[in-house]
């Protein structure tokens, strides 16, 4: 084993044992984790990193087990251990679980029991591997919470998973983990569940911790963003395969695998040109059962040789700088590669995006002081104790033919703005007016039966997820035919050819109507529900995180298919995220909202290159994957955001504004614009100065690759 | 077509099987194929298919007619079935029971039967024995099992106190142990998923008056409850009437459980996106209930119907047998166990409790339905 190593995985087999057969899910893969380092395991769902995690610590759950390889821990003295050749029960491989390796966790609710405060499981924890006093393990416990940053850790150790938020969770989560003292931490999407800030915070608190201890790190991700933030090297995962490995500048900035280069040609990216066009990979990941023969790629690799990519599987070639790929272009047979070796297609000329000058300014749907209020009601007899405030005083303007893209985190309303627009939410206060192509503009709130059944077909909705949009008992036929069924007097058979016509648009085959959706994968779905919303012909399509629920390789596809349908129908969008990079892609202009109310509204270049808001200052500057950019940084989000219950007097911001002063306190700010800059609701705006790290790397796309 | 960097053009590859095969099951397949792998279920499904076929043709199913009365035979112990008989020329294919030879004992007043060996009654497969009128409109004669010769005795389980076969009193009982379960649940199904699906639906005060209201019902001691109702029967009223009365009084307290699972469905599946997409498509308030929202809880329903029979039939068993349900001449499985009622007669004669082994097989055999169906219902699940 090598010297250096903590952590060696040695040819480790994995497979599932299913009804039909024996799945393979990983299949060979080396891994050595460098003592001290932080090693990122990447890739899409179903690689299979997650089940190598579970693999390491033995706790995959039937019916996967470990068919053959080793797994070596190295000890402070003596012989490594092969945990993967330990019996499931055996005292060895308890000690080395949460003694030895730490392991932590997309989803803390789930992993962190609600039956016990947190305090009570970090001390079980600490306790199962040392033995201490209850006393002196709680006093440990404190002071761990302590060092993971928990506020008033002595009054949080008595709580419980559910009376903490979410950013808590997850450092409850870590300060369990942590309280042993392990040598190796694994930690599985730690951050994929929260919000942008809180990512930062805690990828700022593992990347502290692991310095102080000097604990090694082997951090599984699907974001490439978060590798480039905090990785020292990283191994990129394909159908239950290494494809590339290596140290993280060496594979971020010269990939080698097609795959990798696929992957971070379709990534939507602040830094560079962040309009640019996205090259999406071809197809889809198929399952494992299905994996093709040779290499496992070659279906969809632009450079695949029919004769050697088909036939033989590459093994890990070695090539300069410590990076290894599994691509026969780099191997024994590179010659016959050679007219396409090192001409990876990164970004190819695409079709045009909207150039700005001549958008259209007329408005397809303006809102004026729209507000929205859930009531809070306790007691045997529902009486309204509260307010939740999701949507308060907010005005803008969609015009036709763009793409406004409304960012904020989770909690800030816009998924409730987006639903009282298209009418699943009666407003409180304010207007909404709709224009139509033709006819007078419809006052939406008021409307009559006739005029919201006109509404209902111009205005659609595409829900996030993907398997909870689409009715299972239904086929795919009556999905996107029930708004033409209930609203438009056509006969069946034009109903079925308007549902293939719908298909084909969005990359789907017309046979599949007659399926049901539990036979698609996530993107394909997702088609369907854009397909459903098409149906009618709308003018307006609300996209409520439309993409994020899918993997990266399938979210640009849906990108692009968003963006070519919008050029095709002449659609406007309405593109709610929380995803910075994705909506700077695709967007024209930006609303950035905030408790409830929006704070910046602008074009996208002068919202990510020039911020007047600090709550976007913030927001941008915790995006990852950018700090080795900036040498100052603008200072992180502390905290939670104020709950929307208890609205005070002056800006929602305040309390975790950095910029804030005594006038910020007491008075509300208002949207306001100035000629040639985009509005801002700050009453500092004048005079503050904000950093900007996506303008330090921006570099505006030439014309001529438009 | 599209170009290719947005559409996936390799043919969907999920999971194995014919292009044509999967992805084209409607959920009624999937739950049916997952039901069939769940073995005690299709155990419990098959006994309970025998069971109902039973109620539709008892009389052929069973030796003797409901009233064929001896009381030469009184107490008749079980006469064990015997396939074959070895005589001189070695055994030989006959199937029979043995006689009895019955004997009064003197010092305890009882008759006591024993085997007779010598006199084998020999039994065969659709003898013929007494006329009765299948479904009501054949008449016949064909009985399934029993003595070749009409007038022999046959008690393959024994005898009651008035000479009659309890095998043939049994699956007599069946019908209307069996129905009335039916006819309890499916009004309680009714207002179960009415009264769960307002509330569920509307949500708020009807929702919170709703609730309150099952949970007075569940809160009332239903054994007092029920027989205060049946003891307000007149005794008057004729048999079939008091059968019907019993089935609405068993549903007044049953439709509670199955309205607060109606609920719980209903509250779960309103906030689906699905359902949110099916309001922007416009349909209105009845529409989502019938189109979108009832296939989906519809199997679970079925888990839960199958579950609330054997509970019906208990009730039913438990009334009749402390005497305030069904009385004679309607027979079910509660009124033949009134017979079981003395703690020396059961000593005595054990074998008048074979209705209580049926009510055992049939509320397991239930029970393993549901349960398979309730696994079935949904297919997702692993």
């Amino acid at each position: 084993m090598d010297a250096d190593a903590l952590l060696e995985i040695e040819d480790l087999h994995v497979s599932f044992a299913l009804r039909g057969g024996e799945v393979p899910v990983i299949r060979g893969i080396d891994l050595k984790v460098p003592r001290g380092k932080t090693v990122c395991l990447v890739g899409e769902s179903g690689c299979g990193k997650s089940v190598t995690a579970k693999a390491i610590l033995r706790v995959l759950d039937r019916p996967g087990y470990i068919g053959s390889g080793h797994i070596r821990l190295a000890q402070p003295e003596g012989e490594p251990i092969d945990i993967a050749a330990l019996g499931p029960n055996e005292q060895r491989l308890r000690k080395i679980r949460g003694g030895d390796i730490g392991l932590i966790h997309q989803e803390p609710m789930s992993f962190l029991s609600p039956l016990y405060s947190i305090g009570n499981q970090i001390v079980e924890a600490l306790r199962l591997h040392r033995r201490l006093s209850k006393r002196e393990a709680t006093g440990e416990a404190v002071e761990m919470l302590r060092q993971v940053g928990m506020p008033e850790p002595e009054r949080r150790f008595h709580r419980y998973t559910f009376e903490l938020s979410g950013g808590q969770r997850q450092r409850a989560m870590i300060a369990m983990a942590l309280v042993t003292r392990p040598r190796l931490l694994i930690a599985d999407e730690p951050t994929t569940a929260l919000d942008v800030t809180t990512q930062a915070t805690i990828l700022d608190l593992l990347q502290r911790l692991q310095r102080e201890r000097q604990m090694t790190m082997l951090f599984i991700t699907h974001d490439l963003g978060v590798v480039a933030e905090i990785a020292d090297e990283v191994a990129v995962m394909y159908l239950g395969q290494i494809v590339e490995q290596g140290p993280v500048r060496a594979v971020l900035e010269r990939p080698k695998h097609p795959y990798t280069q696929g992957l971070l040609a379709s990534m939507p990216r602040l830094d560079g040109s962040f309009k640019a066009p996205l090259q999406a990979i071809r197809g889809t990941v198929p399952s494992p059962a299905d994996r093709p023969g040779g290499c496992a790629f070659h279906p969809r690799c632009d450079r695949a040789k029919a004769g050697i990519c088909d036939q033989r599987e590459p093994p890990l070639f070695n090539l300069a700088d410590g990076q290894r790929t599994a691509c026969h272009a780099y191997g024994p047979e590179a010659v016959a590669f050679a007219e396409t070796a090192g001409a990876p297609a990164i970004v190819a000329p695409g079709p045009l995006t909207t150039v700005a000058d001549d958008r259209d300014q007329r408005p397809l749907l303006e809102v004026k002081g729209l507000s929205k209020r859930f009531p809070i009601t306790s007691g045997f007899l529902s009486r309204k104790v509260g307010e939740v405030r999701a949507v308060s005083d907010v005005d803008f303007d969609i015009r036709v033919g763009e793409t406004l893209g409304l960012v904020g985190e989770s909690g800030c309303g816009k998924s409730t703005l987006g639903q009282t627009l298209v009418g699943l939410h009666r407003p409180d206060g304010g207007a909404v007016r709709f224009h139509p192509a033709d006819g007078a503009p419809v006052a939406v709130e008021t409307a009559g039966r006739a005029a919201r059944r006109r509404l209902r077909t111009e205005m659609r909705m595409v829900f996030q997820d993907p398997s909870g949009s689409l009715n299972p008992r239904l086929t795919v036929r009556e999905i996107i035919g029930e708004v033409l069924e209930i609203n438009a007097s056509l006969s069946r058979t034009e109903i079925d050819r308007r549902v293939e016509e719908l298909l084909v648009q969005v990359g789907l085959r017309p046979e599949y109507a007659a399926r049901y959706p539990h036979a698609f994968s996530g993107g394909q779905r997702q088609r369907i529900a854009i397909a459903r919303a098409l149906a009618s012909n709308p003018r307006l399509v609300i996209a409520d995180e439309a993409v994020s629920a899918l993997d990266v390789s399938v979210q640009t596809q849906i990108i692009n298919l968003l963006k070519q349908l919008q050029r095709q129908f002449g659609l406007t969008y309405l593109f709610i995220s929380h995803d910075l990079s994705v909506v700077a892609n695709i967007s024209d202009r930006v609303a950035v909202m905030y408790a409830g109310r929006i704070v910046e509204l602008g074009d996208t270049e002068a919202i990510f290159l020039r911020p007047r808001h600090p709550y976007t200052e913030a927001l941008l500057a915790a995006v990852p994957g950018q700090s080795r950019r900036m040498r100052e940084m603008p200072p992180r989000l502390d905290g939670p955001p104020l709950p929307l219950e208890s609205e005070g007097e002056g800006c929602s911001f305040a309390t975790r504004c950095p910029y804030a002063n005594r006038r910020c306190h007491t008075d509300r700010p208002e949207l306001e614009a100035r000629p040639g800059l985009q509005a801002v609701a700050c009453h500092r705006a004048e005079e503050l100065q904000l950093a900007s790290p996506v303008a330090a790397a921006y570099r505006p796309i030439a014309p001529a690759e438009r | 077509m599209a170009p290719s960097n947005i559409a996936p053009t390799a043919p969907p590859v999920w999971g194995r099987g014919k292009e044509r095969g999967l992805g084209y099951e409607s959920q009624w397949v999937l739950t049916w194929r997952k039901f069939c792998r769940h073995r005690l279920g299709v155990l419990g499904g098959v006994v309970v298919l025998l069971l109902y076929v039973t109620v539709l043709i008892p009389e052929f199913l069973a030796p003797v007619t409901l009233e064929a009365a001896n009381t030469k035979y009184a107490y008749a112990p079980p006469q064990p079935i015997s396939l074959g008989i070895t005589d001189a020329h070695g055994w030989h294919f006959e199937p029979h029971v043995d006689a009895y030879k019955a004997r009064v004992d003197y010092n305890s007043g009882k008759r006591l039967f024993t085997d007779d060996p010598d006199t084998p009654i020999d039994i065969g497969l659709f003898v013929h024995g007494e006329a009765y009128r299948l479904f009501g409109l054949i008449d016949t004669d064909i009985h399934l099992l029993g003595p070749v010769d009409s007038g022999q005795p046959f008690y393959v389980v024994g005898a009651d106190r008035l000479g009659r076969d309890i095998l043939s009193r049994t699956i007599y009982g069946t019908r209307v142990s069996m129905t009335i379960g039916l006819i309890g649940v499916a009004l309680s199904l009714f207002f179960g998923i009415l009264m769960g699906g307002i509330s569920g639906y509307f949500g708020g005060t009807t929702d919170n008056i709703i609730q309150r209201l099952i949970e007075f019902v569940q809160s009332v001691p239903s054994i007092p409850l029920w027989i205060g109702l049946a003891a307000a029967i007149p005794p008057d009223v004729s048999p079939l009437d008091v059968y019907f009365l019993i089935t609405v009084i068993l549903s007044v307290l049953g439709w509670t459980g199955l309205a607060r699972v109606v609920r719980g469905r209903f509250l779960a599946m309103r906030n689906e996106d699905f359902v949110k997409a099916a309001r922007l498509d416009g349909a209105s308030t009845l529409r989502i209930v019938f189109r979108h929202m009832l296939p989906s809880f519809l199997s679970h329903i079925i888990a839960v119907v199958s579950l609330a029979i054997p509970s019906m039939i208990l009730a039913e068993t438990a009334l009749s047998y402390l005497g305030i349900g069904l009385r004679v001449p309607i027979v079910s499985w509660g009124v033949l166990l009134q017979e079981a009622q003395n703690v020396h007669t059961i000593a005595n004669a054990p074998w008048l409790l074979l209705p209580g082994l049926a009510v055992v097989v049939a509320v397991l055999s239930l029970n393993f339905l549901g349960d398979g169906l309730r696994d079935a219902a949904d297919p997702y699940s692993e």
